[in-house]
């Protein structure tokens, strides 16, 4: 479904990405391990086309993405939960779930896009209390389940989260990751996960990839991964 | 006086908030304006409304090319790059309106008709200041409906507050910061416009507005539309009881004096702190 080919990225004349190539097929959910400025934040980056790679390829669903614009990459139906999650602090959380839906948002499926917020509250019923509070108010919980819901707007075909589990009570990620999960059981969403907390991300995924400065050094399926010593000593603390 | 301040202000909050740069060609929108207006109304004579309209649009229409012609073609240009472009555009707005009207002062008669006043309480009130209130009130009203209410509007803050989450949402970045142009080039079009019959304009009116517009921005918070329109109508007032009491030779300069001190004391501006910087709402 996305393929990721061969991908170099700079910030500046800093090489981050080196040669990188990975894949996700539909249904999924990926983990993309690995350790502080290993470039996975980068890597999801280049993919929204905020920092388009200089060189390789991205392929979404058989179309070229790689150099298209943000906005369009929005519309095709890929969506992304930035790291620190980047909600709208000054604005409402109705209106933060609006914005969500910006990119397909018109007259005519207005009332669609008022049942999709039926659908993110059934979600995540802990902000229907909170919909007109100012959404830089929220708990650093409900903000990240703000800031999926907000992604979840756009109706995509694949959700990119990156640390959504920063900085949250482990009882909060254990609600977010059985969220995600079902996500992927009742909506079809395909997943990517970026995350630090190995272990729990790889519960839930089908397959993992281990990033180290810019390449991927592992790949395989949720087992291999949680049983190579290797990455059991480096990434899960065993 | 103030109102076109608080107008002047509010143009550059438009475009701070969207791109975070100081629009520096903003008073020769109000000039622009203002010349337009007394083209159209006074020697083309126009009807009033009509005039008003092709004056507003066509200054709106300067300042979407300024921002497709000199902004938007730039990839990745620093704030201090785009500041000094806004310069060098009042520049050439200034040049161009002088090769073309040349170097008198132009103006027109009221709204309402020649040197009309009402008197209220003893005081002699020009009625063209009730037009100018109005546009204001008018301007406001619209600005509070349009970021509260619409989705663009939401879609417009939420650029300002935070560009890359606006581009993850499908907003096009882009196409806000050429709207913020138009929206601001419009409400300075709009100021020039009402201004003309009681201040008179000629081609280098702009950098007064342009200053004291500026100057009521900073002092109202930066970003901040509320304490800019406050602002305005303070530098007005300020400025009315300089020329009353001193001289109108100083009416310039007390309210600019005032600035500088409201900044040395407290840079942030009347109504800006820094948790409201965060969490700023029309």
């Amino acid at each position: 479904m996305l393929r990721i080919q061969n991908i170099r990225s700079f910030y500046g004349n800093l090489l981050v990405l080196k040669n990188l190539s990975l894949h996700i097929n539909e249904g999924e959910i990926v983990t993309l391990i690995g350790a502080n400025g290993s470039g996975k934040s980068t890597l999801l980056k280049s993919i929204m086309g905020l920092l388009p790679p200089r060189q390789g390829l991205i392929v979404f669903q058989d179309k070229d993405i790689t150099h298209l614009r943000t906005e369009k990459i929005v519309r095709l139906g890929i969506a992304l939960v930035p790291e620190g999650r980047h909600i709208f602090a000054p604005l409402s959380v109705q209106d933060n779930l609006l914005l969500g839906s910006y990119s397909r948002y018109s007259f005519r499926n207005k009332s669609e896009v008022m049942a999709d917020f039926d659908r993110i509250f059934d979600l995540f019923p802990h902000l229907v209390k909170k919909r007109k509070q100012l959404a830089g108010t929220l708990s650093g919980g409900e903000q990240q389940m703000l800031a999926i819901g907000r992604a979840l707007m756009s109706r995509p075909r694949i959700l990119l989260l990156d640390e959504p589990s920063m900085g949250l009570a482990p009882i909060i990620v254990e609600d977010i990751f059985a969220k995600i999960t079902k996500l992927r059981s009742e909506e079809k969403t395909t997943i990517l996960l970026v995350e630090q907390n190995a272990e729990m991300a790889l519960d839930i995924s089908d397959r993992g990839y281990v990033l180290e400065t810019g390449k991927i050094v592992f790949q395989g399926p949720r087992e291999d991964l949680l049983e190579n010593a290797e990455i059991k000593r480096a990434y899960l603390g065993k | 006086m103030g109102s076109i301040y608080a107008l002047a202000a509010l143009g550059f909050n438009i475009i701070y908030n969207a791109t975070g740069i100081i629009n520096f060609a903003q008073g020769e929108f109000v000039m622009l304006g203002a010349m337009l207006m007394a083209y159209f109304a006074a020697v083309l004579k126009l009807p009033l409304l009509l005039a008003f309209i092709v004056v507003v649009l066509l200054v709106a229409c300067v300042g979407l090319i300024l921002e497709r012609g000199c902004i938007h073609p730039l990839k990745n240009p620093s704030i201090l790059v785009l500041v000094m472009i806004t310069i060098a555009a009042s520049i050439l707005l200034k040049g161009v309106t002088m090769f073309i009207a040349g170097k008198e002062v132009h103006g027109m008669e009221y709204f309402s008709g020649e040197n009309t006043v009402v008197d209220m309480g003893g005081a002699k009130v020009p009625t063209q200041t009730f037009w100018i209130l109005g546009v204001l009130g008018v301007v406001v009203c619209g600005l509070v409906i349009f970021f509260n209410l619409t989705l663009a509007g939401k879609a417009m803050r939420a650029c300002a507050f935070d560009r890359t989450a606006a581009s993850l949402m499908g907003i096009p970045t882009k196409r806000m910061v050429m709207f913020s142009f138009f929206l601001s080039a419009a409400i300075g079009g709009m100021a020039g416009a009402v201004i003309v019959p009681i201040s008179m304009a000629d081609y280098q009116s702009g950098a007064m507005f342009g200053i004291k517009g500026f100057g009521a921005a900073v002092f109202g918070g930066l970003g901040n539309n509320f304490g800019a329109v406050s602002a305005g109508l303070i530098l007005g007032i300020l400025e009315a009881l300089t020329a009353g009491y001193l001289s109108s030779h100083y009416k310039d300069a007390l309210p600019l004096a005032v600035l500088l001190l409201v900044l040395f004391v407290k840079p942030s501006g009347l109504f800006g702190s820094e948790a409201a910087g965060r969490l700023k709402k029309f």
